[in-house]
């Protein structure tokens, strides 16, 4: 990313101004036009660096109290095919393939959100069951204790 | 409480906000109420932190940013201060207690490879657990956290 990305990425970061031309606010901070800012927005989204582009919400305060984490055990050659099958559940929010560790044999995890704790373990069950899996663990959160947007770049100001 | 129109509005932006000159007028169309109504709302919700952030949402990797997974083992009874020293760094974002011998599971984000070693191993020497797991992730198959509303 040059430094003209980086600024960008510095300004949508505190969020979209709350007023009419949003676009133009940023520009003129950045000494740009409202289409040059307009067509990189839309670049980054493109390429991916913006994921999405809408409201981050959070969803305790939508009803959606419970959250678990539940780790897999998949073979190797199977945590494709398990992390497909798991990421087309619409209770499932994340899920990565991460690394094993010493005494920690899980390598497929999954976030699921659901409204209580057993239609949480009811989710797992029957993700167990999709992807033939039998080895896992759910991990229920007891505690938020931090959760925030990442700031990126802020070494630059 | 948030009523009907707060859950149409949500619905919408949590899915996308258009990338046009006047993106709140647009929303404004699509639920026929005015512009400085969607634009008042709006600023309501992020008031009540039910919006964290408007707007861009970026993928920390694309972005060059690198990342892992921390568990760490944390007696019971000295969760507040390691919890204080660990949520300190900006890099670390998310931060869970979860029903486990392994019950602080928290993510780190830093520029390069070399920032986030030294943020996990400032972590482990001033707080000195030395129970822990490093967990990257080498696939994502998915991130979403859109919630119907209706």
């Amino acid at each position: 990313m040059n430094k003209l990305d980086q600024a960008l990425v510095r300004e949508l970061q505190k969020g979209l101004p709350l007023v009419s031309r949003p676009f133009l606010a940023i520009a003129q901070k950045l000494r740009l036009s409202e289409a040059e800012v307009l067509a990189k927005v839309q670049e980054f989204i493109d390429r991916g660096i913006i994921r999405r582009f809408g409201a981050a919400v959070r969803h305790q305060d939508l009803g959606y109290v419970a959250n678990a984490m539940v780790v897999w055990q998949v073979p190797d050659e199977r945590v494709r095919e398990a992390g497909r099958i798991m990421a087309s559940f619409p209770e499932v929010t994340h899920c990565y393939e991460r690394v094993c560790a010493p005494g920690w044999p899980y390598n497929l995890y999954t976030v699921i959100h659901g409204q209580t704790e057993e239609q949480c373990r009811e989710t797992a069950a029957r993700l167990a069951a999709a992807a033939g899996l039998t080895d896992y663990l759910v991990l229920f959160s007891t505690a938020e204790l931090k959760k925030s947007s990442m700031k990126y770049f802020l070494e630059e100001t | 409480m948030l009523d009907e129109l707060d859950k149409r509005l949500l619905n919408l932006v949590q899915t996308r906000l258009p990338v046009a000159p006047e993106p709140y007028r647009e929303l404004a169309r699509e639920l026929g109420i005015a512009e400085e109504e969607v634009i008042g709302r709006l600023r309501q919700l992020i008031e009540k932190k039910v919006i964290r952030r408007l707007g861009a949402i970026f993928d920390s990797r694309k972005v060059g940013y690198k990342g892992t997974l921390c568990a760490f083992k944390v007696p019971p009874e000295r969760i507040a201060e390691v919890a204080a020293e660990v949520n300190r760094h900006p890099g670390v974002t998310h931060n869970y207690l979860r029903d486990h011998e392994y019950n602080m599971w928290f993510t780190v984000l830093a520029g390069s490879e070399a920032g986030l070693n030294k943020i996990v191993e400032e972590i482990k020497e001033r707080t000195g657990i030395n129970e822990y797991l490093l967990l990257p992730a080498v696939n994502i198959f998915k991130i979403r956290v859109n919630f119907d509303l209706a």
